[in-house]
């Protein structure tokens, strides 16, 4: 049993977080109960006793709010310059991230972390401002009140009456390096504030004064003390499991908060998240939409929408579940999760209605085993009223909806509904007397269910009554009119309801479950699609092409994906844009999504002024490139389930790049080795046709030098010629790697002229004349000298070498054979001999650089002669090949094509 | 030969080179001068008063086919130029520019003897009026005086351009001609754009002299350059 160890999953998070920690700077948190206790101050100190040791402090912004004291702690400090910003008249100072990152210091000073930045900003807060110096690895020293803890807001509120819409979310507070509690006693803090100490911003100031009341101040001093410890706890607990100390090790657990569309749900994500930084656990905030909630008027969905995002802030995982039970929804999730706890609020069904119809409480509480369940009471502001109330924070800009898109009633299943009631009486009536009463209403029922089924609640309900009142009128004496006695007739028209209801409520479930169960396999068709169409990509291009249109049929947006160039500048595509991609985007904001991994555009919180959507397109923690997108309805496009499908795309996107780039890569080394390849067998090759008559050459020459006075004259002659027969041989190998080499190259231009084929074929033969001799030679060309456009001196080179070729590798005395056939602006020709022919398997290739069919032979060239064939005729345009004749030897032929006719040629008369 | 020791200039870079030439050249009574630049050897060739220039094309300090044009400013004497095969168009602008013949490196003694011999005999006869009316060589016959020509016994008929063809190559014996100079020569300089006549009637020609037309005995093709005739 291995109990004692540590798990590696746990000690892996270690790593990586300790290597994360090491690349970002450090960030220490000046943390106080409330303003005027010495957070600057003490800020202050500290920096300069860092300087004092040498370190590179700057200040980015610091506010002395024209205290003497904190001034002249400041003197001798370098301030960096602020940005001034007009917004609306004012001058507003504004703290200068990029003038920052530029200077580089190794410790910078920026008050106040939850300060919210001017419109306009790279980034809506202040402490977004602060993580990216983090990312940038420059420590931060910064302030902070209890009061901005986004977790805490909340609660100050409820006790101070004063509502803070600065805040700062806690995984910020949670990852600082280092938190300084400033801590000054209320009583003397109440001094400092009447001797006129601690600032207070003018707008504000009669609400702040209500503020400094001393119950305010201790219960803000207790938070900020308990915040402190817990931090300390943590940082214990986390010393623990560094140092392996297992007892009071937690295994983790899992919380899952339950919301619905009502006022409690924000305080439930409150309280999951201290519970789950209690325990130090996950978390998890549930939203279950079954068909009923599916028909809320679109701002309540906003309002669970808002909710979703500010668990996300929190740092929850959140997840949006579609299921006709809410109970059943959350106990499968929560065993398929392993959930350990679930927070939810209290049954809002009392008393009988509870005992009667359950609630999702109950259920839980009798199926779920091994899970505890948290309740929360209503607050009292929210008690007995369902409505959300309207978020107190403002969503980013473009993210509220259009709320007067009410959903519109279709008047005609009414209409329908009386029709359908008209015709059961009508039919009721052709059939009274014949049968009896009874029977009569179950023609109405019948009228009243095919209404329920498929008109609707509403329709059905109306069915019902008027069937009972068109019973009644018409077939209960009195006829057309009540009497007393119709009252009976409620106990039908109340069956006849409970029977509307309960078929319309079905066929209602029947049919939203129908459209989710549509719309998730819509999409797994989609995704299924591009993945299929994806896997067809070759090129990294195609592969981007084939996304681009993938993402903009599913998400109505026209989009673009940007890569860096070698250096990790984010460049525009350099290929040919399509209809569904966006011309033009800031390069700026993708290249700061491509630096931090992070999503930014319209919607985000980085930069939310901006047209576009910037995701980075990468797996992990690699990046490879920006998704830029323009969204068509950026709310449906912020819905969880949208984002999730966009992540889902993305992960195959890329996926599909590194595997087209994998394939690139082992393209380009096989080319490597190819061409690898070719060097060593041009170098054995050269260094054996080379050396060789270069051996003969020197040997030779020495004897001729150095024993001159042995040698008789026809010996003398001997050496003589062996030396002038090597040195041509040479000459000749030197020759064809020159011309290999230059065909290669592709710096041969051709010199095409019409030349008459005889001229080319005579020049030949007359150059061969001497290794021609003792060969029959039959040379077949057509009557009457036609011109063909050629380079001759190409031309001829190859006759040469393929006749040498033919007198190299045919016995003696055989014959060889020279047949042009002309076509239409082409010319055929080829050189047949009676040779042994060529092996099996090798017509292909001879052609190739080097290759020799019996391997090296002193007699042997050096491999490169029809190599040199094949690059003239494929310069020209036409193709060789290379064949056994059916009646014994080897041929040769060519096809050369004209790019234009024969000139006309004015012959003059005999 | 008109004179039994014959000056000449080498104009070559390369000292191998020039050690072969010298030797070679010497041993057959050549009085040899030599240059490894084309400056020094536009001195040599003013102050030697050569019979002939060798020139090499790959000069290090300027083009051959300046230097042919230097020496033409002021000279008529035969140039034979020296260059590495595949540059066949460096040649012919040396040819154009008035070098007399041209050898492709590698080449034996033989062929520069004859190339020399060919060149010193047409410098010491004016070309307009030879010394001999009659041209023969194997069993080709040219009457140049009665327009005949002959081939064994049997008398060829050639047309008008045909006869000014053979005569323009018979009047260059042996010397190369280069397509450009050839169709000046024959159909004048607004043609000398076409070479495809010359090569037709070049074609004809050898259907009529030549015994097999593929394999030439006068009427010899420098692949890329121009004709020669062979004496």
């Amino acid at each position: 049993m291995s109990g004692e160890r540590p798990d590696p999953d746990v000690l892996l998070a270690k790593v990586e977080r300790d290597e994360a920690k090491a690349r970002r700077g450090r960030l220490k948190i000046f943390f106080g109960a409330s303003a005027g206790v010495g957070k600057t101050y003490s800020m202050l100190l500290a920096a300069r006793e860092r300087r004092a040791t040498g370190i590179d402090v700057a200040v980015g912004l610091v506010e002395t709010h024209g205290r003497k004291e904190t001034a002249q702690l400041l003197k001798g400090l370098e301030v960096l310059p602020a940005r001034n910003i007009d917004y609306r008249g004012t001058r507003l100072r504004e703290f200068d991230l990029d003038g920052a990152l530029k200077r580089r210091p190794s410790l910078i000073l920026v008050d106040e972390l939850a300060h919210s930045n001017a419109p306009g900003s790279r980034h809506p807060k202040r402490w977004q401002d602060v993580e990216e110096l983090l990312g940038a690895g420059i420590d931060v020293y910064t302030t902070l009140n209890v009061q901005h803890l986004e977790s805490l807001s909340d609660d100050v509120g409820q006790f101070s009456g004063i509502r803070v819409f600065e805040t700062v979310p806690d995984t910020v507070f949670e990852q600082a390096d280092e938190v300084e509690l400033v801590d000054l006693p209320p009583d003397e803090l109440l001094v400092r504030f009447k001797e006129g100490k601690v600032y207070l911003p003018q707008q504000a100031e009669r609400a702040i004064r209500n503020f400094f009341r001393k119950g305010n101040l201790i219960a803000l001093r207790e938070l900020a003390l308990r915040q402190t410890a817990d931090r300390v706890d943590a940082q214990m607990q986390d010393y623990r499991e560094d140092h392996a100390i297992r007892e009071i090790w937690q295994v983790g657990e899992r919380i899952l908060v339950c919301i619905g569309p009502d006022a409690v749900a924000e305080q439930l994500v409150r309280a999951g998240k201290r519970l789950a930084s209690g325990l130090r656990g996950e978390w998890i905030v549930a939203y279950v939409e079954t068909p009923r909630l599916q028909r809320l008027p679109a701002s309540k969905r906003d309002g669970v929408l808002n909710i979703l995002r500010l668990a996300e802030q929190l740092g929850a995982e959140t997840v949006t579940l579609s299921a006709p039970e809410i109970a059943e929804a959350l106990i499968n999730f929560a065993k398929e999760r392993n959930i350990t706890k679930i927070v939810m609020g209290k049954p809002r069904r009392r008393g009988w209605k509870r005992w009667l119809l359950g609630s999702v409480v109950d259920t839980l509480i009798g199926e779920a085993h091994n899970i505890n369940i948290q309740m929360m009471g209503n607050p009292r502001s929210a008690a007995g009223d369902s409505e959300l109330p309207a978020s107190r924070r403002a969503p980013p800009p473009g993210l509220s909806s259009d709320s007067g898109q009410k959903r519109k009633r279709g008047y005609r299943g009414y209409g329908l509904a009386v029709g359908v009631i008209a015709v059961c009486s009508l039919l009721a009536e052709s059939l009274y007397g014949r049968i009896e009463l009874a029977n009569l209403v179950m023609i109405y029922l019948l009228g009243v269910v095919f209404v329920a089924t498929s008109l609707g609640r509403g329709p059905s309900i109306l069915a019902s009554i008027l069937s009972v009142v068109a019973f009644d009128l018409l077939f209960v004496a009195p006829y057309f009119r009540f009497s007393v006695s119709d009252t009976q007739y409620l106990v039908t028209l109340g069956a006849m309801l409970a029977v509307a209801m309960v078929i319309s409520n079905l066929m209602a479930n029947v049919r939203s479950q129908a459209k989710v169960a549509a719309h998730r396999e819509r999409r797994a068709s989609v995704l299924y699609a591009m993945s299929k169409e994806l896997s067809t990509g070759r090129s990294e291009a195609e592969i981007l092409r084939i996304a681009v249109r993938h993402i903009h049929t599913e998400f109505g947006s026209r989009n673009v994906v940007l890569f860096p160039d070698e250096n990790g500048r984010i460049q525009y595509p350099t290929g040919s844009a399509s209809s569904e991609s966006i011309h033009g985007c800031d390069l700026s904001v993708a290249q700061w999504v491509f630096d931090h991994n992070e999503m930014a555009g319209q919607g985000t919180h980085t930069l939310p002024g901006t047209d576009l959507v910037y995701f980075p397109l990468g797996s992990g923690s690699k990046v490879l490139g920006v998704l830029a997108l323009l969204p068509v309805n950026l709310r449906r496009f912020f819905l969880p389930e949208q984002k999730k499908l966009l992540e889902t795309f993305i992960s195959q996107i890329v996926q599909a790049i590194e595997r087209a780039r994998l394939a690139e890569q082992a393209k380009r080394s096989s080319v490597e080795m190819e061409a690898e390849r070719l060097r060593n067998s041009l170098l054995s090759s050269i260094s054996h046709d080379l050396r060789t008559p270069l051996a003969t050459i020197v040997g030779s020459a020495s004897t001729l030098t150095e024993r001159d006075d042995a040698l008789r004259a026809e010996d003398r002659l001997e050496l003589s010629r062996a030396i002038l027969d090597e040195a041509l041989r040479m000459s000749n190998l030197v020759g064809n790697i020159l011309d290999m080499a230059r065909l290669d190259s592709g710096m041969v231009k051709l010199n095409r002229q019409w030349v008459p084929l005889d001229e080319i074929v005579g020049s030949v033969l007359t150059r061969l004349h001497k290794r021609l001799e003792g060969r029959p030679l039959n040379v077949k060309l057509p009557a009457g000298s036609p011109l063909i456009h050629v380079d001759s001196v190409m031309i001829e080179q190859l006759l040469v070498n393929l006749l040498e070729n033919a007198v190299r590798y045919t016995p003696d005395g055989s014959p060889i054979e020279v047949t042009a056939e002309f076509g239409p602006l082409s010319v055929s020709i080829s050189v047949a001999d009676r040779g042994p022919g060529i092996p099996k398997g090798h017509e292909d290739l001879l052609f190739e650089k080097f290759h020799r069919v019996q391997g090296e032979r002193a007699q042997s060239g050096v491999g490169l002669g029809l190599t040199i064939c094949r690059a003239i005729v494929e310069a020209h345009g036409g193709h060789i090949q290379a064949k056994n004749r059916a009646s014994g030897g080897a041929l040769f032929s060519f096809v050369l094509p004209f790019d234009q006719s024969p000139p006309p040629v004015e012959l003059e008369k005999d | 030969m008109a004179n039994p020791n014959p000056v000449i200039v080498v104009i070559e870079d390369d000292p191998q080179m020039r050690r072969f030439l010298r030797t070679s050249l010497g041993t057959l009574k050549f009085q040899v001068y030599e240059a490894d630049t084309g400056r020094q050897g536009l001195v040599e060739a003013g102050v030697r008063k050569p019979d002939i220039v060798v020139l090499d094309l790959g000069l290090p300090d300027m083009d051959g086919v300046e230097v042919v044009k230097a020496l033409r400013e002021w000279t008529m004497l035969p140039i034979i130029i020296l260059s590495a095969r595949s540059a066949e168009q460096h040649k012919v602008e040396a040819l154009d520019a008035g070098a007399d013949d041209y050898l492709t490196k590698p080449f034996g003694i033989g062929e520069l003897l004859a190339r020399i011999r060919v060149a010193l005999r047409h410098s010491a006869v004016n070309p307009e009026h030879p010394a001999d009316p009659v041209f023969t060589t194997g069993e080709l016959k040219v009457d140049l005086l009665k327009r005949l020509v002959y081939v064994g016994d049997r008398e060829v008929h050639l047309t008008p351009i045909e006869y000014r063809l053979l005569s323009t190559l018979v009047k260059y014996a042996g010397k190369v001609l280069t397509h450009r100079q050839l169709l000046k020569e024959v159909w004048g300089p607004a043609y000398v754009e076409n070479s495809h006549y010359l090569r037709i009637y070049m074609s004809q020609l050898r259907q009529k002299l030549e015994p097999d037309p593929t394999r030439m005995k006068y009427l010899l093709t420098e692949s890329g350059v121009g004709y020669r005739l062979k004496t």
